[in-house]
């Protein structure tokens, strides 16, 4: 070809020079673990819920069917779950938390108001498990079994299902409607529930079955000795509002006084007040910051007039009357007496002292292990005895609705790797998306939405649900204060920031990006600017 | 904030995209049908600022004219690492002349155009802040003055990076380059030196004169964009940081040019015929010494020989910018 004067090369664009040549390291997408999926009792994947919902539209059913392979409770997580998430999200050191309780909540309810369901999409294996007790953690332990293709049968003691979820949390927490329907889609994959069915010789049921999962909760109140005269008022607050429950209203007085410092004597006293009690007093023996209640709680119950008394133990009951003493915190913390008594008015007692389990089910199961009360099980929820597997507040850890549902998942997944006799498949734990790996320059400034709660005058009165629910709009908004720590989210801004054009941005719905190692000369720009930490820097091999 | 603002999709207004925007909401540089006017393989250093702010700038401005733009480019990195003999980085007509003529050429590339009345193609003349600041001042006057029709881009980098990082009329005091160096009473280049070019774009009272940073990128494209709005003389600077002549990690780059405008030493604001028409406020005010300590050209006033004497001036610098433009979060005045 006739080139013009001086020119003797044809022109040719740079692509031909492969600048990955230059590399050290390569810039890789990873997925790191986000605080508040690593805080999950029930092991839920928050940060991918939340990505869905952050969608709006069909993206809240996504989001829902996200939840629902850990968890088959959101519309009752959304009430009652005391949020551990909510407590290790990174938002919280940029303004405030996700409020990712209200948003599962919100996307909980839609399914609910949608008639979104489940199904099972595997085959039956006609392998026959027994859950005994069909409180949170057997509900959830019997929906990941049948979901998986297991003949389930359900054996409750009670006469309904949902265990302390329904006759432990008073109405104005978790609406029993909701629970209704939240419990009928479980039983709607095909799940046997036998009420009134006491299981009483565990033994004689086990070899009628391919596995068990025992879950009969913590039902019997702890009873402390104190010196009570013949016409002294004294109940146990399982009791009251179990009974409350089935259609009794207890007589509790005028003046009623909660003996303990936990949620369920928030539960007892600010039922006393919505039973017509002028006054409910709860009287703890330690400080308002040592007590085990949820802040949450606590501060619901102060805003319906209870009443505290902080640092007292109670030393007498008689009728009308209870003996004080005051307590002092000694240099470890602990309460001892100070010999100082005084008197309280009260008409009743209630006692909030904590729960422990009936396990007489239990005699004669060899192999099983029980210490302090409750029953040993290996990491795999497996008791001494093999087949028999345990969850729930029977077991030894913290008790709360959420991890006795991750208990009921984490068994249902190694009850059906034991089934099959192959390991179940190790959870994958990525290492933790901390703050600093976040770059939160790009996220919007956002105030958390709180949700609004129930007139007081109705909370003191009536058992309406307190907390309320967000609209559509303020939960949408609230699913995208996420920072999807750790994790892609797809904002294109490793693809803006590259000056050699290196980031390759698949065109189709959900693509993401490759790095185009041909060009990629390892600067790290797209590290640095990735608000949500989802590339790190791998030196390459030399 | 001049730009149409993004309100809560997570991120908002400072990434480049995100999935749940409407394809029209996303910046340029967010959609995989961007021209890349500057393709990859060009020899830029690791994390250059220059390259990722021409292609930020050129990008928009073919967006905003259908494709139709002519570049003119000085002597300089951008010059040199994109056109190696026979290889080009460009993906649009582009022109290379001299050091000092690059402003020159583009108005006459502009007025040839006129000539062949082709008024729908547009032209770009750039160069680095030696071409512009130094070099090629006097054509840059004149086609200021003249009201030429080019969109004139300098991206500055403060320095002569690409023959070893000599001082020019953009270094600002206190930094190290190879001709001032760590010496004596006042290491580093002398205070009360260089120039604000922007500024004196401004006493020519031509249409449109903005300045910006590869950090705001929406920024960025929204001032190119609005820039093809008008005809004639028109001025953009842009503030591209230089791992090299820096001392700075070259995945540093974005996060220096942010901190360059949160801590208020290079302003970020709009112009027309003279007068300042839009600021960007600080959105998260930090002291100088955040931008200044990742920054080796800065290293002895820190260490074992601190010199917090200097850093105050250099403090008192941007705090004259912040006075003088205005730049404090609303609210915060």
């Amino acid at each position: 070809m006739d080139k013009p004067f001086a020119i003797t090369l044809d022109v040719g664009s740079s692509r031909a020079n492969k600048t990955g040549s230059w590399r050290t390291e390569r810039a890789v997408y990873t997925n790191r673990m986000p605080p508040c999926n690593d805080a999950c009792p029930a092991g839920e994947n928050i940060q991918a819920w939340l990505y869905e919902a952050e969608a709006g539209g069909a993206g809240y059913e996504q989001g829902w069917r996200r939840i629902m392979e850990d968890n088959p409770f959101p519309a009752v997580m959304g009430r009652v779950c005391y949020h551990p998430c909510e407590t290790a999200c990174n938002r919280a050191q940029l303004d405030e938390a996700v409020g990712i309780n209200s948003v599962e909540r919100f996307v909980g309810d839609e399914a609910i108001r949608q008639g979104w369901t489940v199904s099972v999409d595997v085959p039956p294996t006609g392998k026959r498990v027994l859950v005994v007790g069909a409180g949170p953690s057997g509900l959830s332990a019997a929906y990941h079994l049948a979901r998986r293709g297991h003949t389930v049968t359900i054996k409750e003691a009670g006469p309904m299902a949902g265990g302390m979820m329904r006759f432990g949390i008073p109405r104005y927490r978790l609406s029993r409607d909701v629970l209704d329907a939240e419990v009928q889609r479980i039983l709607d994959l095909g799940v046997t529930l036998e009420l009134d069915a006491k299981v009483t010789d565990l033994e004689a049921l086990r070899h009628e079955h391919d596995a068990v999962f025992l879950a009969v909760g913590a039902q019997l109140g702890r009873r402390a000795y104190i010196p009570a005269g013949s016409a002294a008022h004294v109940l146990d607050a399982v009791s009251m509002l179990r009974d409350l429950e089935a259609g009794e209203k207890p007589l509790l007085g005028r003046r009623v006084a909660v003996y303990g410092g936990g949620n369920t004597a928030m539960d007892a006293a600010r039922t006393a007040r919505r039973l017509g009690a002028a006054e409910a007093i709860v009287v703890y023996r330690r400080t308002q910051d040592r007590m085990p209640a949820h802040e949450s709680e606590l501060r619901e119950a102060e805003d319906e007039g209870v009443l505290f008394k902080w640092l007292s133990t109670i030393t007498q009951v008689d009728s009308g009357r209870l003996t004080i003493e005051r307590m002092e915190l000694d240099e470890a913390g602990f309460p001892r007496p100070t010999g100082e008594l005084e008197e309280l008015d009260a008409d009743s007692l209630v006692l909030a002292l904590g729960q422990e389990t009936d396990l007489a089910l239990l005699d004669g199961v060899p192999g099983l292990v029980v210490e302090d009360g409750v029953v040993a099980v290996a990491s795999d929820m497996m008791t001494g005895c093999p087949g028999v597997f345990a969850g729930g507040d029977m077991v030894p850890q913290e008790r709360s609705v959420t991890v006795a549902v991750g208990h009921g998942k984490r068994a249902a997944r190694h009850i059906d790797a034991w089934l099959s006799g192959a390991a179940p498949e190790p959870a994958v734990r990525p290492a933790l998306a901390t703050f600093d790996t976040l770059n939160t320059w790009y996220y919007s400034d956002a105030p958390r939405a709180h949700r609004p709660l129930l007139d007081r005058a109705r909370r003191e009165s009536t058992f309406d649900e307190v907390v309320l629910g967000h609209d559509e709009g303020t939960a949408l908004l609230e699913a995208r204060r996420c920072m999807s720590c750790g994790n892609c989210f797809e904002c294109d801004n490793c693809y803006g920031v590259c000056p050699d054009n290196a980031v390759i941005k698949l065109d189709q719905p959900n693509g993401k990006y490759l790095i185009d190692l041909d060009y990629c000369k390892g600067c790290g720009i797209c590290v640095a600017e990735c608000p949500s930490g989802a590339i790190q820097m791998f030196p390459e091999q030399v | 904030m001049p730009y149409q603002e993004i309100k809560l999709y997570q991120t908002g207004t400072f990434v480049a995209g995100n999935r749940l925007l409407e394809p029209e909401q996303r910046s340029v540089q967010a959609r995989t049908g961007r021209s890349n006017s500057i393709t990859s393989g060009h020899r830029a250093c690791r994390g250059c600022g220059e390259a990722l702010g021409a292609r930020y700038v050129l990008d928009a401005a073919m967006r905003a004219t259908g494709g139709k733009v002519v570049a003119v480019n000085s002597t300089g990195c951008l010059e040199v690492f994109s056109t190696p003999y026979p290889e080009s980085s460009w993906q649009l007509p582009w022109l290379h002349s001299l050091f000092g003529n690059g402003p020159a050429v583009a108005a006459g590339v502009a007025a040839a155009l006129r000539a062949r009345g082709r008024d729908d193609i547009r032209v770009v003349g750039q160069a680095g802040d030696g071409g512009t600041v130094d070099i090629g001042f006097g054509t840059l006057s004149g086609m200021f003055e003249r009201n030429d029709d080019v969109l004139f881009v300098c991206y500055d980098n403060e320095g002569y990076m690409n023959t070893g990082v000599q001082r020019s009329g953009a270094t600002p005091p206190a930094a190290i380059t190879a001709n001032t160096k760590a010496l004596g009473q006042t290491p580093g280049n002398a205070f009360g030196q260089g120039k604000s070019v922007p500024l004196i774009a401004m006493a020519h009272e031509i249409p449109y004169v903005a300045t910006a940073t590869v950090a705001e990128l929406r920024d960025l494209e929204y001032k190119v964009e609005k820039a093809m709005t008008f005809r004639g003389a028109r001025y953009l600077h842009v503030f591209v940081p230089c791992p090299l002549g820096w001392g700075a990690d070259s995945a540093d780059t974005v996060r220096l040019a942010r901190l360059s405008k949160e801590t208020g030493l290079f302003p970020v604001f709009e112009a027309e015929a003279g007068e300042v028409t839009e600021v960007s406020r600080i959105r998260r005010q930090v002291p100088v010494e955040e931008y200044l300590r990742p920054q080796r050209r800065y290293a002895h006033l820190f260490g074992d020989h601190p010199r917090p004497d200097i850093v105050a001036r250099l403090q008192a610098r941007a705090d004259r910018n912040i006075a003088r433009f205005g730049l404090l979060p609303e609210g915060d005045e």
